[in-house]
């Protein structure tokens, strides 16, 4: 019924949206719209509807009369007119008379006794078909507002991403730092590696170099010692160990 | 001094009794116009009495009233 009301009420809000600058002038008798969006709240439903007396008649038809007849004038009119129905019998008594009073009788009867009750419980139902749309705009509010705040947060967020930036930078630069700092020490290892070799082969030829030497010294040495040197040398030797054993009886 | 307002757009209880002929004459008696009147009324009676709030036993008391009238007005010559 809402929707109804919405697409009932987009023409006469298009006729009166504010027509462009250039026909304006000519339109100044008509009452321009101000407001932007002239169709997003819909103007809610009127609380009452037009006064009826007796079920029967628009309040407006009293008020017509009111000014010449004063307020009991619809009323003689009433009856003027029932009567000059009834007495030419262009409303005619019959069968259906009777049993149109009995009908009415119970109805206006019906009508009073429950009308009141049946109007609240009618007003119970709008109630809560009310309160539900409601609930549910109140749910979308809510949503969208959570919403909000999310997306608040996040661009709080985005503005930490520098520190994080920052942070992740320190660390990719320590990591090549160590990285490079590994590298350089693999290197002077490698170096000193083959350094060392070089220096322990220069040594160890060197080493060899010698006691090859001395061995060729010793060996021939020990050939040139002939077979008469040998002798005069172990006589000599003789000859001193007696000396010194002297010298070492007479020390005693 | 406001713009004269032309016959075609007055409303009829707006109109003289002596216009009153030509004012009828001026009516739109298309199938169109016919169609818009009677949609025009039916959204007038519709939006006063019964799409409201709390609405009340007016609204369709008078056209039951009205339809009892009028099926009278027909069935008048069986009577």
């Amino acid at each position: 019924m809402l929707s109804r009301l919405v697409l009932r009420a987009a023409p006469a809000a298009l006729r009166a949206l504010p027509p462009p600058v250039a026909v304006g002038v000519l339109h100044t008798t008509r009452p321009l719209h101000t407001t932007q969006q002239s169709l997003a709240p819909v103007p809610p439903l009127p609380e009452k509807g037009g006064e009826v007396r007796h079920g029967l008649i628009p309040e407006e038809f009293f008020q017509f009369l009111y000014p010449k007849t004063g307020v009991t004038g619809p009323y003689m009119l009433g009856t003027g007119l029932l009567l000059y129905l009834l007495s030419k019998e262009i409303y005619v008594v019959n069968h259906e008379t009777a049993a149109a009073a009995c009908i009415l009788t119970v109805i206006v009867y019906g009508i009073k006794k429950f009308g009141a009750d049946v109007g609240a419980f009618a007003d119970k139902l709008n109630e809560e078909k009310v309160a539900m749309a409601q609930s549910m705009k109140d749910n979308a509010m809510k949503m969208l507002q959570t919403a909000i705040e999310e997306e608040k947060k996040e661009q709080w967020r985005v503005e930490g991403h520098s520190y994080l930036f920052d942070a992740k930078r320190n660390n990719i630069a320590m990591l090549l730092e160590t990285n490079y700092r590994e590298r350089l020490l693999m290197v002077y290892n490698e170096v000193k590696k083959r350094l060392d070799y070089q220096v322990a082969m220069q040594t160890l030829k060197r080493q060899k170099e010698q006691d090859h030497m001395i061995q060729w010294v010793e060996k021939n040495v020990v050939q040139s010692i002939t077979p008469q040197q040998q002798k005069e040398s172990i006589a000599k030797c003789i000859l001193d160990l007696k000396a010194l054993s002297k010298s070492a009886h007479a020390a005693v | 001094l406001p713009a004269a307002v032309l016959l075609k757009d007055t409303k009829l209880m707006d109109v003289k009794l002596g216009q009153l002929g030509s004012w009828l004459a001026m009516r739109d008696f298309t199938p169109g116009g016919i169609l818009g009147a009677v949609r025009r009324g039916h959204e007038r009676y519709y939006n006063k009495y019964i799409n409201v709030r709390k609405g009340g036993l007016g609204g369709i008391s008078m056209v039951l009233a009205g339809y009892i009238v009028l099926s009278y007005m027909w069935s008048y010559s069986h009577v």
